[in-house]
């Protein structure tokens, strides 16, 4: 077709893109997340959200879960380039297993007086939201649930006066008895 | 050495243990540059006599010569720089081992542990830096994890796809005194362990697709050399036994010979009308040990279009990249060949596929590589078929640097045997040639090493001839002097409008000149006819040479895939006049 000269093969991939959930297990050592943060700058993946923490102290593991999002073969890419990271032990990709729950926790802040605070409470306990720290003018809650669960509560306190909002990011675990 | 050894033979100094690991690791040759950072290190060096010190005249010729060792001998090529510039000079060689897949050990020194992130003399964040230029890295802050994290750099660089490692070692830890312990598997991460083995039922689906092909092509690459030389062995027996023909990338030539009677030649981007039609028209297609870079392919969405593919590669990540396989077989080349070898003898027998040879005979007669002989001037392609003709019979080796030239060498130098080929592929470096040469003659003193050279990469690592010099390594320089940037100015002239911007280079040095300046041999050539006699005087002379070749200026490198095309839209050198290289290129503002 009607591309510029080029010595690279310019062309368009339409294949359309999906949203995954990994779950990442790797040695809690220095440097580890900075090469799985450098392995999606690198490789130009995109990252939605991403969370680490040190799950199992003694054996020096910590495990990493990120939501990325690209057509099926980018996806499959994603879990090899990480799968093939010396600290890492296993990727399982929770959305492909179908059985995972998510999980995200959220700090809103809302200021404002009147109706409105009468009206900001009684949506945050509709979305079970708890306050955990109030002045005559605000009020800071915590929320935990899926991400759409959050961002919706977000965009509803937004016009009653918020603030900021703190988000930790997705975790994530599979369902039933086995472990990952 | 330190006075505690006297009653623990382990107890030893940072800067011993790393001179100690590599003994331990067999290692008899190193490339480095000494500086503040390295120090503890070179005073070892030079209290022992098992480990022999190189020194380059640049830390990037010291990566690439550690490049050239490791090819051509299959063994891990080790390099020693000091802090902030030494590690920045080795970005380049370990992009590029990272990517042609080369097991290079690289010892860096670092500031000391307690200046570490203030901006110190010579700082730099070298795990920062070379984290996406090599396959793992590391920083030992901790002299007692010294001998540990040395094992598994070694471990990690040369098994499942090899690669370039980083050992970051900071000057106190050089200095401080601790417990060494020789490589044992322990060393290594659990998390790292990669497939050797191909999956069985894998193999047999394999073995039934080749069985049953009517048109089959083997595309072999670099994976094959990398899995030594058994694997080329095995995949001899295997072209022998299916009666397939055979092509190979630019990393994987020589695995099967190009005398051999299956060879179709290089494919991709300059390879052969015979090879890229074999590809794109193929049935069953197997590729062993490479990538499907885009080099290769062409348009993807274009490529091989009714072929099932089978992909053998040791990296997972290999497989799918860029195009869809039908039986992906992860594990090492050799072994899985083997694999395959065996239950295609057992169970299969030679598929008919003359009406396929017979197709392929007639692309062959297309005679893709032709050009047009001249009394009066030297055409490159001309000068590596002499260059092919007067090596026979030596024990040769070549490397190159990038651009025409070095498609040239791949198309027109007929390689027998693995690990005779170095070259910068992935990464595709200029300057990479020279060091490489004086790598690989470190590693194969008697052998005949060129370096099949242009006139422009030539001048990016021009001070390893120093190196050469100082160490008596005869390496052949031998330049295809077209005065040009070649492969830039050809891309100008079929994409650009013909506007050759900064491709040509003036103010030439005089080779001759450069070579005596360093105690080294200069040639020079104009005329067709007095090329043999140079070279085998090139061939004779037990010095480095500098062989200046000047061959025609306006040249271009062809058959040729354009950009955007198929394997089946190739320009051939026969039809490449002007009008029809308009064409074939159409599309892009070059043609205004
Ligand atoms: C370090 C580096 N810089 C730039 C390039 C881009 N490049 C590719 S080929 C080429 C020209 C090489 O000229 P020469 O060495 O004379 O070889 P020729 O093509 O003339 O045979 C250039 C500039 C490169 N490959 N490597
Ligand atoms: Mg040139």
């Amino acid at each position: 077709m009607n591309q510029p000269a080029s010595a690279y093969f310019l062309e368009d991939r339409h294949d359309p893109n999906e949203t995954h959930t990994l779950s990442v297990l790797v040695a809690n050592e220095p440097g580890v997340l900075a090469r799985v943060i450098g392995l999606f700058s690198g490789r130009g993946y995109n990252i939605e959200s991403l969370t680490v923490s040190e799950t199992e102290s003694q054996k020096h593991v910590s495990r990493i879960t990120i939501v990325t999002t690209g057509t099926p073969m980018v996806i499959q890419q994603i879990k090899h380039q990480l799968d093939r990271m010396i600290p890492v032990y296993r990727v399982v990709d929770m959305t492909l297993t179908g059985r995972a729950i998510e999980r995200e926790l959220a700090m809103v802040k809302v200021r404002g007086g009147g109706d409105n605070r009468v009206e900001t409470l009684r949506l945050a306990d509709a979305f079970r939201a708890r306050v955990i720290d109030a002045t005559t003018e605000s009020f800071v809650f915590e929320i935990t649930g899926n991400s759409s669960k959050i961002s919706q509560f977000i965009d509803l306190m937004r016009p009653l006066g918020l603030v900021e909002v703190s988000r930790t990011g997705v975790a994530a675990i599979g369902r039933g008895p086995e472990g990952m | 050495m330190s006075e505690t050894s006297s009653h623990n033979p382990n107890q030893m100094t940072g800067a011993a243990m790393i001179v100690r690991a590599l003994a331990d690791h067999g290692i008899k040759h190193i490339f480095g540059y000494p500086g503040g950072a390295v120090l503890p290190i070179y005073d070892e060096i030079f209290q022992q006599d098992k480990v022999e010190h190189i020194l380059v005249r640049h830390e990037q010729g010291a990566g690439h010569a550690a490049e050239g060792y490791a090819r051509s001998t299959g063994k891990p090529g080790v390099v020693l720089v000091t802090s902030g510039p030494g590690a920045t000079n080795m970005v380049t060689p370990l992009t590029d081992a990272l990517m042609d897949s080369i097991p290079l050990v690289c010892i860096t020194g670092q500031v000391p542990t307690h200046l570490i992130g203030n901006d110190a003399f010579q700082e730099c964040d070298t795990v920062g830096i070379t984290r996406p230029c090599t396959k793992h890295n590391w920083l030992v802050r901790n002299v007692n994890d010294l001998a540990k994290v040395l094992h598994e750099a070694f471990y990690v660089a040369t098994t499942g796809r090899p690669g370039p490692v980083v050992v970051d070692v900071p000057k106190d830890v050089q200095f401080a005194t601790g417990t060494y312990h020789p490589p044992r598997k322990s060393d290594v991460h659990v998390s790292y362990a990669p497939r050797v083995k191909g999956d069985a039922a894998q193999i047999r689906k394999a073995v039934a697709l080749l069985a049953g092909a009517k048109r089959p092509v083997i595309y072999t690459g670099g994976g094959v050399i990398n899995s030594g030389v058994e694997a080329s062995k095995l995949l001899r027996e295997l072209v022998e036994a299916t009666g397939f023909p055979i092509t190979s990338t630019l990393m994987g030539l020589g695995a099967y010979p190009a005398s051999g009677a299956n060879w179709l030649g290089m494919l991709g981007m300059h390879g052969t009308y015979e090879a890229n039609m074999a590809m794109h028209d193929c049935d069953v297609m197997l590729c062993v040990g490479a990538r499907f870079d885009d080099r290769i392919t062409g348009r993807t969405d274009a490529f091989s279009p009714n072929s099932k593919k089978i992909h053998i590669d040791i990296d997972p990540s290999s497989i799918n990249k860029n195009i869809r396989v039908d039986v992906p077989i992860i594990g090492d080349c050799g072994n899985v060949l083997g694999d395959i070898l065996q239950v295609f003898k057992a169970e299969a027998k030679k598929p008919d596929i003359k009406t396929w040879w017979q197709q392929i005979a007639a692309w062959k007669a297309r005679n893709s590589l032709a050009y047009k002989k001249n009394n009066d001037v030297i055409l490159p392609q001309f000068a590596i078929q002499r260059l092919f003709e007067a090596t026979r019979g030596h024990d040769t080796y070549i490397t190159t640097e990038v651009g025409q030239h070095q498609m040239w060498a791949a198309q027109f130098f007929g390689f027998e045997k693995p690990h005779r080929w170095m070259t910068s592929g992935g990464l595709g470096t200029m300057g990479y040639g020279l060091p490489a040469a004086l790598g690989v003659q470190v590693a194969h003193r008697d052998s005949l090493v060129v370096d099949i050279a242009g006139d422009a990469s030539v001048q990016m690592t021009m001070q390893e001839m120093a190196t050469a010099v100082q160490y008596e390594l005869p390496i052949k320089i031998f330049i295809l002097n077209n005065q040009y940037m070649g492969m830039v100015r050809q891309w100008q002239q079929l994409l650009h409008g013909n506007r050759l911007s900064h491709s040509y280079t003036e103010a030439m040095p005089d080779f001759v000149k450069l070579a005596e300046a360093y105690g080294g041999v200069g040639l020079q050539v104009f005329k067709p006819g007095d090329l043999d006699g140079a070279l085998q005087e090139m061939i004779k002379v037990r010095k480095p040479v500098l062989f200046d070749c000047r061959v025609a200026a306006l040249e271009n490198c062809f058959p040729m895939i354009p950009s955007g095309k198929a394997h089946n839209e190739m320009l051939l050198p026969a039809e490449a006049n002007d009008e029809a290289t308009a064409a074939a290129f159409a599309g892009g503002k070059a043609l205004v």
